[in-house]
Order: structure tokens, then C-alpha cells, then sequence
């Protein structure tokens, strides 16, 4: 339908070739300017002092550190968020409770708040001064500046991802299907892992794709609750800037070119589940009759 | 297996969706549960499928009380309005799934068998290896019901089986459920708002009004007798016209009904459009013709009384008058509903 059969005829809105153009062209110059550029900054920088140079910046003991602790985070908070985030869709989308509508408000509310408020909160409740403190102290369980602050911290700028990306599938879902296994003669458990799991895999998966690039890639929540200590409570995120800030601009790209290429690969499966049919928008698969999700065998 | 409801009652938040209903179901009937929405008949489905808990009363399968088992050992067959069939599922895997779960432990090859044999059944034998999702409307129903049979379930309830499938299927799946009904034997509810549905396939019907049982009985009973103004217009279209009785007799404008046991004051003539002879001759309320209409077997005729009120009737497709003739109402079968 978008072929003009006639010339007589006007082009419909925002269809003239000059805005068309113009409007292709504002877009471009905004992606080179904003995003391309600076990402092919950090790998020309990363390798501006020669391939040698940029795996030594790597094998550093610190930034390997910052890796692995990276990763640590990532290992812990995304299963506990990927399972909170279920339990809260499933909460919300298959039973009716008091406060069901304020819970929803509730969990988007880390997507709204600066994450450098949640971090200082976090110091106020688990911090030396904080309100749980001196329990904290007496109990020698250290809680800021180490490892459970930043997952803490993380967990809490990703709450929301996978619930947001569950509750309006299992919305458009209903609670037939289970109703149905239920009927049947199904367990909960059963009916959770052979009917309501399958329809929803694959944006589960998308959720889970996008929560851990952010658990990853978290710089202001965790940079108060972790003080910074080199080579002990140092992510990802925050190493590059201690580098940076040291004056080692080669190490600190080099360190970003391995965040970057995380995101990369975070991108690239997320793509490949949106292929899916997993993704918000898109309508639920399983209501079409996806052949894609024919796989599954109870 | 026969299911009693006793004084069964369902509250949602403030609303009272069954207030005390009170039914007994015999063994291997098929009845109908049949209102308008919001009537409460969907929740008393799901009341006896426990789907839903019943507030107040009993449930009895047989002679034990159900009313607190839960859903998945009650065994029931439930079919949704719209299927609830597994996506990510073949048809076979569908009908399957209930043996899977069951506690009775059936062997892979028992199970091929059953399924086979449901497929058969619902005549749909070579679609087994489909999903949902490449089969028809009607296809998926008869997956449904076939799932549902799977667990050889003591009662079967269906909730507005055909409600979302297209008129000519509708009937031929409604004729055919039917048949399994009668080969099979089983004890089943179902729901629905379409009265023609209610009347074609039910052994009885039960007319339900804000969540009360306005009437029930065989489709004869509740088609011939129908006890108040409501299961009157429910059941098909009804004319109205305002009367006054007096002494026994119910007079609108100057004609008199016979209203034998009614009590004075102001009531209601109802009529089926059916029911009512156009004349000439003075017999009758005076009216005119406003349109006819034409249909396939028959011609409507809309008219206004002298009194203002319109009144649908139907005729031969030779009836000669047209709009702006005047004449007279002869109703029938007349019957009287005192007002309120």
C-alpha cells in the first residue's frame, strides 16, 4: 500500500520524500554521533598501543579481579532476580490480593529512581551508621563494601526486568491454561515447569538478558556501596574509571572494550530472541502456534 | 454420578454473584445452565469444578461432599470457552496430558492407545501430530472436549462450549456433542446465554436470573409454562403489553384476557410473535402496520397499537397488507405476568 498509484493524489502524512529524507538523515547523524563514534573510540584506543599492550592491560591482576567480581555479581543477582521476577508475574498475573496494583507500581519504581539514591539508601540502612549497623557489626557480618553490597545494590536497579517483561505476556495469557492443567490433575509444581514456563521462555529469557547486561554494567548504585577498594570490591565498572582516572587511558579502554563486548554479546542474543518471538510488543508465540516452541516436550 | 448443589452461595468482594442455589443433577443427564451474563451461571461451574470455593452451602458428588476438594482430585472434565489447549503441545500431547499427571500410573503405549481412541471419538484421527494452533475452531474444540474425557472424569463441564465458533458449527458440534453425551453416558453441565442452545441439546434446563434459579425443567416445561415475565422474554422474543385486572380478567384497552387467580391491578400480557392472527373484523387490540420485513420462510409485521405500543408478529410470506393498514392484534396464547 505505500506505492503512490497516482501523482494527483497527496502523499499521506509524514510520507513527502524531502521529510522522509530529512528525517532518515537526522536519525543517522544522531546514531554515528552518539553511539557508533564513541564505541569505536574505545576499541581503536583499546588497541591504539598494539595487541601485546591490551592483553597485559587485561591480564593485570586488578582488572581481572574487577572481571571476575563482575561476573560474581551477575552470577548471584540475576537467578535471585530472574526468580523474584517470576514469582512477582506470577503473583500478579494469576491472583487476586489486596495492594495487586500497588505492587505493580512498586516494582518499576528502581526504573524511575537514580541509582545512586538506591546505593546511598543502602548505606543508610546496612551501612556502619545505618539503621541495621550495629546488629551488622555485632554479628561480624559485613554488608557494605564487599561483595553482598554490590550484589544488593545490583539486584536492586534490576529488580523489575524480568517481572516487566512477564506480566504482560502471562497477562494476555490468562490463567486458562493452568486452570486447565490443574484440572487435569496436575501439581503445581508440574503445571509451573510443563505449561506456564514453556509459553513464557522466551521472555523470560529476554528479561533475563537484559537484567544481567544492566546487573553488569551498573556503575552509580554500586560505586557508594562498594567503596572502591582495588583488587577486593572493584567491578567492572568501576575499575575503568579508577584507570581512567589514573591517567592509564590504554587500560581503561581496554577494560571497556571487555564491558563493551559484554553488551555486544548481551545484544546480539537478545536480537536472537526477539527472532523468537519473545520481546514485549510482539504477540505472545504461543498464542500462534509457534512452531518454534514445538521443542518442548513435557 | 448424580451432584447435588445445596444452598450454594458466591460472593466476590461486595458483589453476590449465586445467592443459595439449590439443584440436583441426576446421573448421566445433560443439563443446562442458562441466563444472561452476569446470572452467576459460570461461577456455579466453576463452583462444582472448584475452580472457584463455594462461601456457603454443599456440593455433593454422589453421596460424598465435594465442596472442599480441591480441583485437581475432584475429578472433573472442564472445557473452556476458549479451549485452554497447551500451544507449545500437539493435539495428542494435549489429550495426553491428563494420563501423564495422573497419579494412576498408565504405561506410554496405554496412553498412545487412549489417545487414539479419544482422537477417534471426536473424529479427529490424523491430527494428532498438529498443534492448536493449525487447526480449526471447532478442531480445537473437540481436542478440548477430548482432553477433557482423557482422565475419565466423573462429570463433564463445559463453559459456553460453542460460544465462540461460527453459527453452522456451532449446531453441527451441538448435534454431535449430543451423541457422545448419549454414547458415553457421563453426567454433564454446561453453560450458556444462547437459549437455542440450551433447548436443542439439554435433558433440562435451569433459567438463571442474578445469580437465582428462576426456573427449571425440560425444555417442554420451561418453553410451554414458563412461570414469570423474565424466563417468558429470555426464552425468545416476546411482545408486551401493559393490562389492568379486574375480577379475573385482564383488559388491555377494551379486550379481556382470561386471568383466572390474579389478583387486581396493573400486570402484563406477554406473547411469541408467533402467536397473533392480523384481522379486519374488530376482534382484537386496534393497530397498524409501521414495516414488514421480509425473511426467508416468513414475513414480520411491526405495529403500533392504538394504545402506542409496538408489537412484533409473524405471518405467512403471502401476507398481503403493508405499512400504514390499520387492524386488529388477535392474540393466542396470552399470558399474563402481574407487574413488579
Amino acid at each position: 500500500m505505500a506505492k503512490h498509484l497516482s501523482g494527483r493524489r497527496p502523499p499521506r502524512i509524514g510520507d513527502a520524500p524531502k521529510f522522509r529524507r530529512a528525517l532518515i538523515g537526522i536519525v543517522l547523524f544522531f546514531v554515528a554521533v552518539v553511539v557508533i563514534a564513541p564505541l569505536a573510540v574505545i576499541a581503536s584506543h583499546a588497541f591504539s598501543k598494539g595487541l601485546p599492550y591490551f592483553t597485559a592491560a587485561i591480564a593485570e591482576p586488578d582488572t581481572r579481579h574487577a572481571i571476575m567480581l563482575t561476573v560474581l555479581t551477575a552470577l548471584i543477582a540475576v537467578p535471585i532476580n530472574t526468580a523474584f521476577g517470576i514469582a512477582a508475574a506470577w503473583a500478579i498475573t494469576k491472583h487476586d490480593f489486596p495492594g495487586r496494583r500497588l505492587l505493580l507500581i512498586v516494582i518499576e519504581i528502581p526504573f524511575s529512581i537514580s541509582p545512586i539514591v538506591a546505593g546511598v539508601s543502602y548505606l543508610f540502612v546496612y551501612g556502619l551508621q545505618g539503621l541495621f549497623g550495629p546488629v551488622l557489626e555485632a554479628a561480624e557480618l559485613k554488608i557494605m563494601f564487599a561483595l553482598p553490597g554490590i550484589v544488593l545494590a545490583s539486584m536492586f536497579v534490576t529488580a523489575p526486568f524480568v517481572a516487566r517483561e512477564l506480566i504482560p505476556l502471562m497477562q494476555a495469557q490468562g490463567r486458562d491454561l493452568e486452570e486447565a492443567a490443574t484440572s487435569l490433575g496436575a501439581s503445581g509444581w508440574r503445571t509451573f515447569f510443563t505449561v506456564t514456563l514453556p509459553n513464557i521462555k522466551w521472555a523470560l529469557l529476554y528479561g533475563v538478558v537484559l537484567c544481567n547486561s544492566r546487573v553488569m554494567g551498573e556503575f552509580g548504585a554500586v560505586s557508594v556501596v562498594s567503596g572502591n577498594i582495588r583488587g577486593q570490591t572493584n567491578t567492572l565498572p568501576l575499575h575503568i574509571e579508577l584507570l581512567y582516572h589514573d591517567y592509564d587511558a590504554v587500560g581503561a579502554f581496554a577494560a571497556a572494550s571487555i564491558l563493551a563486548t559484554l553488551a555486544v554479546i548481551t545484544l546480539v542474543v537478545k536480537v536472537a530472541l526477539e527472532r523468537q518471538g519473545a520481546g514485549r510488543r510482539s504477540r505472545p508465540a504461543s498464542l500462534a502456534g509457534n512452531d518454534s516452541l514445538s521443542e518442548v516436550k513435557p | 454420578m448424580k451432584i447435588r448443589l445445596d444452598n450454594v452461595v458466591k460472593t466476590f468482594d461486595t458483589f453476590r454473584a449465586v445467592h443459595g442455589v439449590s439443584l440436583d443433577i441426576e446421573s448421566g443427564e445433560l443439563l443446562a445452565l442458562l441466563g444472561p451474563s452476569g446470572s452467576g451461571k459460570t461461577t456455579i461451574l466453576r463452583m462444582v469444578a472448584g475452580l472457584e470455593y463455594a462461601d456457603g452451602g454443599h456440593i455433593y458428588f454422589g453421596t460424598e461432599d465435594a465442596t472442599d476438594i480441591p480441583v485437581r482430585d475432584r475429578g472433573v472434565g472442564f472445557v473452556f470457552q476458549h479451549y485452554a489447549l497447551f500451544p507449545h503441545m500437539t493435539v495428542s500431547e494435549n489429550i495426553a496430558f491428563g494420563m501423564k499427571v495422573s497419579k494412576v500410573k498408565r504405561s506410554p503405549e496405554a496412553i498412545r492407545e487412549r489417545v487414539e481412541e479419544l482422537l477417534a471419538l471426536v473424529q479427529l484421527s490424523g491430527l494428532g501430530e498438529r498443534f492448536p494452533g493449525q487447526i480449526s475452531g471447532g478442531q480445537r474444540q473437540r481436542v478440548a472436549l477430548a482432553r477433557a474425557l482423557a482422565v475419565d472424569p466423573r462429570v463433564l463441564l463445559l463453559d459456553e462450549p460453542f460460544g465462540a465458533l461460527d453459527a453452522n458449527v456451532r449446531r453441527d458440534l451441538r448435534r454431535w456433542l449430543r451423541r457422545i453425551h448419549d454414547e458415553l453416558g457421563i453426567t454433564t453441565l454446561f453453560v450458556t446465554h444462547d437459549q437455542e442452545e440450551a433447548l436443542d441439546l439439554a435433558d433440562r434446563v435451569v433459567i438463571l436470573d442474578k445469580g437465582m434459579i428462576v426456573q427449571q425443567g425440560t425444555p417442554e416445561e420451561v418453553c410451554r409454562h414458563p412461570e414469570n415475565a423474565f424466563v417468558m422474554r429470555f426464552l425468545g422474543d416476546a411482545n408486551s403489553l401493559p393490562a389492568t385486572v379486574r375480577d379475573g380478567m385482564a383488559y388491555v384497552q377494551d379486550v379481556a384476557y382470561d386471568a383466572a387467580g390474579l389478583a387486581d391491578g396493573t400486570a402484563e400480557v406477554l406473547f411469541r410473535p408467533a402467536d397473533v392472527a392480523w384481522r379486519e373484523d374488530g376482534q382484537g387490540v386496534p393497530a397498524h402496520i409501521v414495516r414488514v420485513l421480509d425473511r426467508p420462510d416468513s414475513r414480520r409485521v411491526l405495529a403500533k397499537t392504538t394504545g402506542g405500543q409496538s408489537v412484533e408478529f409473524d405471518t405467512a410470506p403471502e401476507f398481503p397488507h403493508r405499512k400504514g393498514e390499520a387492524g386488529f392484534i388477535d392474540v393466542r396464547r396470552p399470558r399474563i405476568y402481574k407487574n413488579g
